[in-house]
């Protein structure tokens, strides 16, 4: 595993942001769904798909060219897709297949909620701390 | 932008669910009707739900399959003085089970409630991200 890069905070900002709200869409579809026969509910490792998409613009893409001619392109362009799905083992079955459990799906949204928006403030702060360095004089 | 779509997926569950509660509300009204002239009684209608992947990927909406009518066998009262009596005195009613139906209906308003609220914390999160280069 590489280390973990010194990261631009705008970069790292983007990229929580994008897989916050992502999750958080998923996490709303759970809560629609609660009634939905045979639907199973649906979540994504944060962590990991953190991880993986800084270190693919850090370090390009996972699967590196061998370069033998002075014309190879290297392999380096990233393109951050959007993390895997996975399920949710549900510990209680229900009658129509659902496997959605309402109380865990409201916390996990509570928490999603506040990450999301603790996350934007660290944006924000980033953006300030650049115009504040822009600004002649500190005004 | 995928809190706009975590508004859209909230707005599908809203109507799937007032659908639901409407489908409830004409049950409970007609839990007492007899057979109409054509000797039809009313049935309990029941809302089937299912998945509607939205326009972003990830998102899964919410909306109403189908309306069904229950075949549960009709309510027959003996009652030879009223009018809609058969033969043998009785009369049918609907079969909507009022208990059933008042279940249904927390179910159903919960759920709402519940879609409402994660309609707003979506609402505030795009309010909060407009502030990320203001001020």
């Amino acid at each position: 595993m590489n280390p973990v890069p010194d990261y631009d905070p705008l970069v790292f900002g983007e990229t929580a942001l994008r897989l916050r709200t992502y999750r958080q869409q998923i996490l709303g579809s759970n809560l629609a769904n609660a009634d939905t026969p045979g639907f199973r509910a649906k979540d994504v490792n944060f962590a990991a798909a953190l991880r993986e998409q800084l270190e693919g613009q850090a370090y390009g893409s996972r699967v590196p060219l061998t370069l033998t001619s002075s014309g190879h392109m290297p392999s380096s362009t990233y393109r951050p897709g959007m993390p895997t799905q996975l399920f949710r083992t549900s510990a209680q079955p229900t009658m129509d297949g659902n496997t959605v459990d309402l109380d865990i799906e409201r916390s996990h949204f509570a928490e999603n909620v506040t990450k999301t928006e603790a996350q934007m403030r660290f944006l924000a702060g980033a953006f300030r701390s650049r115009v504040n360095a822009m600004t002649p004089d500190g005004r | 932008m995928s809190l706009i779509s975590s508004l859209h997926v909230a707005s599908t569950a809203l109507h799937a669910q007032s659908l639901r509660l409407n489908t409830i509300a004409s049950n409970l009204a007609n839990a007492d009707s007899t057979v109409d002239t054509y000797g039809n009684a009313y049935r309990a209608k029941n809302t089937v739900f299912r998945t509607v992947p939205m326009e972003n990927m990830g998102a899964d909406g919410v909306e109403v399959m189908s309306v069904s009518e229950s075949n549960a066998p009709l309510r027959r009262v003996y009652e030879p003085g009223h009018p809609k009596a058969d033969e043998s005195g009785f009369v049918s009613y609907s079969n909507v089970n009022p208990v059933e139906e008042m279940v249904n209906m927390i179910s159903a308003s919960r759920s709402y409630q519940m879609n409402l609220e994660a309609m707003n914390s979506a609402r505030e999160l795009l309010q909060r991200s407009l502030d990320i280069l203001g001020t």
